[in-house]
């Protein structure tokens, strides 16, 4: 009995989360993706020819975002990677 | 008459809509199909384009769409009676606000969860989406021009409830910080809030507020106008966890709460229906029952506002097409039965006939006010709250509706004016707080320049308000009724009242043009023929529009 009260106490959690963030997903969604979009440019930027003085930093996180990468400039609206010593697909 | 029988027939009638002639509407008209592959899962994205329970959706599509307009349209339109608002309500939401927004859903989801104004485009053709953005503009600087009134209007009229209503919005700054910090869950953060809420709807009876009549030569009622359109534009620029998600949240569960109260009270309390059944002694200077009735109760009967969040957001969310049925129209009903409390808060909340007529002194008088001050009687007797309270509770429930629809207004104005800096090409424009800033203006401008130096008059422009919402809701169900001559199915389900809705607001139009006329209120004048000509526009490019589709073959496929 208790189980069954929990089990619908934790479904109307998950419903109740739903609602909340249903309104503003996409505009918050988006506003991460562009938070992410700056985020990968500046890691990224010395490869593309902008000078970049924390360089040294960001080279670091580069193979930690490979998985991102895709995603990133498929969304910057090239198909390919960009860089030619950086493949990606 | 006791108000349980119009309770009863009211939601009774709004039910039997909903099993019986939306089935009709889904399975024979619009052919809903559940292994349609809906935009949700063709382009399922993470950000628009997402699966959503359909609970959970009709959740945000209802509290979406319902706000003070269902409230004040129906609290003005009860001078003529009961009946005629009751009954515009109850027949409006079945066989028009239902088709209309469950239709608006399907059409959408069939075009690949287009909103409204490009579907326009594509079905009708580009004239009228054109129209389409001018409408939709009025709509939105009538509304908030509007609110910002009606919302003045309550906090000098209840100074009480000063404290809870700009304390909500604290309450939903550290509610938006708990959860985007995740530092607890909903759960204890729902509970928290509305415990805090209802604390402060407690106390500010005891902490009124009034602001002094003359501020800097201004009125009270200018002054906080001013102050309700700084807080609208700050918050339509701040990001929207901080403010705006946790306040639409707490909205929801008030707009629940609220109407459990109320009804619960109307069942307990039994009061009876003091307002006649028809008044046939109205007050002069109110002008006649058809066609101002169905203008002046748009939300609540049929919006064109409600088309613009089912193919906004709702469509590119719903799960399976048949769920356009439950989120489209079951969403109408909930807005129906918010209608139908408004109404009978305003007709059985007083006394005596006597004391109705005391409220109900001239056209436009009534409106909120009477909502509140019925409803806390009504509260007051069923449940044995405090009056005060009670009336601090609805001043507070209008008032947060109406403060969101403003600041979701001034938003979706901004996005208008950035837009047309973008075709013009005046890039100062495309930025938020110029947009913003150009918004504010044009609101300011109206609700100053139709009420005078006080802004007291802002509530003239409701009618225009409601005929404008209209046209909006008469260009949805062009589209609709285009895509189903096309298939070849029966058009008379959606052409019927979009026929209907233009003959209405056209009269309602050319007879307000004569009242404005009469009084010598020019700038009145000037906004009615700026929307009657967007009413003719709207009704020509409807009759060429059905003639072409008329006279094409119709589509083999579905």
């Amino acid at each position: 009995m208790t189980g069954r009260i929990r089990g619908a106490l934790k479904r109307l959690n998950e419903l109740g989360t739903q609602y909340y963030n249903v309104p503003y997903r996409a505009a918050i969604a988006r506003a991460k993706r562009d938070e992410e979009d700056l985020f990968m440019l500046l890691v990224f930027s010395e490869m593309m020819g902008i000078p970049n003085p924390a360089a040294w930093t960001t080279l670091e996180l580069q193979p930690l975002l490979m998985d991102r990468f895709h995603e990133w400039h498929t969304r910057m609206g090239m198909e390919r990677s960009p860089l030619d010593h950086f493949r990606c697909c | 008459m006791s108000a349980i029988v119009l309770l009863l027939l009211g939601l009774g009638g709004m039910a039997a809509g909903y099993l019986f002639y939306s089935r009709f509407i889904a399975n024979r008209i619009f052919k809903l199909d559940a292994e349609f592959r809906t935009p949700a899962h063709e382009f399922e994205d993470g950000v628009d384009f997402v699966p959503t329970n359909r609970y959970v959706l009709w959740g945000h599509h209802f509290t979406s769409v319902a706000g003070a307009a269902p409230i004040v349209g129906p609290a003005i339109a009860v001078i003529w009676g009961w009946l005629p608002a009751f009954a515009w309500v109850v027949l409006g939401t079945i066989f028009f606000a239902g088709v209309h927004d469950s239709g608006a859903l399907w059409a959408s989801v069939r075009n690949r969860a287009k909103s409204v104004g490009a579907l326009t485009g594509k079905v009708v053709g580009h004239r009228a989406r054109t129209i389409f953005m001018i409408v939709i503009f009025l709509v939105l600087l009538m509304v908030n021009a509007v609110f910002g009134v009606v919302i003045a209007k309550l906090l000098i009229n209840n100074p009480g409830a000063v404290v809870p209503v700009w304390g909500a919005i604290a309450v939903a700054l550290v509610i938006g910080q708990l959860i985007y910090r995740r530092i607890i869950g909903l759960g204890i953060v729902s509970v928290v809030g509305v415990v805090a809420l209802y604390s402060l709807i407690y106390i500010g009876p005891q902490v009124p507020v009034a602001l002094p009549e003359q501020v800097m030569g201004l009125s009270a009622s200018a002054s906080w106008i001013l102050l309700l359109f700084a807080y609208a534009a700050i918050a339509s620029l701040l990001p929207v966890w901080m403010l705006l998600q946790p306040r639409d949240y707490i909205n929801g569960l008030q707009l629940f709460v609220g109407l459990i109260l109320l009804y619960g009270a109307v069942l307990i309390g039994n009061p009876t229906v003091v307002a006649p059944m028809i008044n046939v002694d109205v007050p002069p200077g109110t002008p006649s029952l058809l066609p101002l009735l169905f203008v002046t109760i748009a939300c609540g009967a049929i919006s064109g506002f409600h088309g613009l969040v089912a193919s906004g957001t709702s469509s590119k969310q719903l799960d399976r097409e048949t769920d356009a049925r439950f989120v489209g129209y079951f969403g109408a009903v909930g807005e129906g039965s918010l209608a139908l409390a408004a109404i009978i808060a305003a007709t059985a909340g007083f006394a005596s006939l006597a004391d109705w007529q005391a409220v109900y002194t001239a056209f436009g008088k009534g409106s909120l006010t009477a909502f509140v001050d019925g409803g806390a009687a009504i509260l007051a007797g069923g449940l044995g709250m405090e009056v005060g309270v009670a009336a601090t509770l609805l001043t507070v429930m209008a008032a947060l509706f109406a403060g969101t629809t403003m600041d979701t207004g001034l938003r979706l104005q901004r996005y208008i004016f950035q837009e047309w800096g973008e075709i013009y090409q005046q890039k100062w424009l495309t930025r938020p707080l110029p947009a913003t800033l150009l918004a504010v203006v044009s609101c300011l401008l109206l609700a100053f320049g139709a009420g005078g130096a006080d802004g007291s008059g802002g509530l003239l422009i409701w009618p225009l308000f409601g005929t404008t919402n209209q046209l909006l809701a008469g260009l949805t169900l062009l589209v609709i009724t285009i895509m189903l001559v096309r298939r070849g199915r029966p058009a008379i389900y959606t052409l019927a009242p979009l026929a209907f809705l233009l003959v209405m607001t056209l009269m309602a139009l050319l007879l307000q043009l004569k009242s404005f006329y009469d009084k010598q209120d020019w700038f009145l004048l000037g906004l009615d023929v700026v929307v009657l000509i967007a009413a003719l526009l709207v009704t020509l490019e409807c009759a060429a529009a059905l003639k072409r589709a008329f006279a094409e073959p119709v589509e083999q496929s579905s």
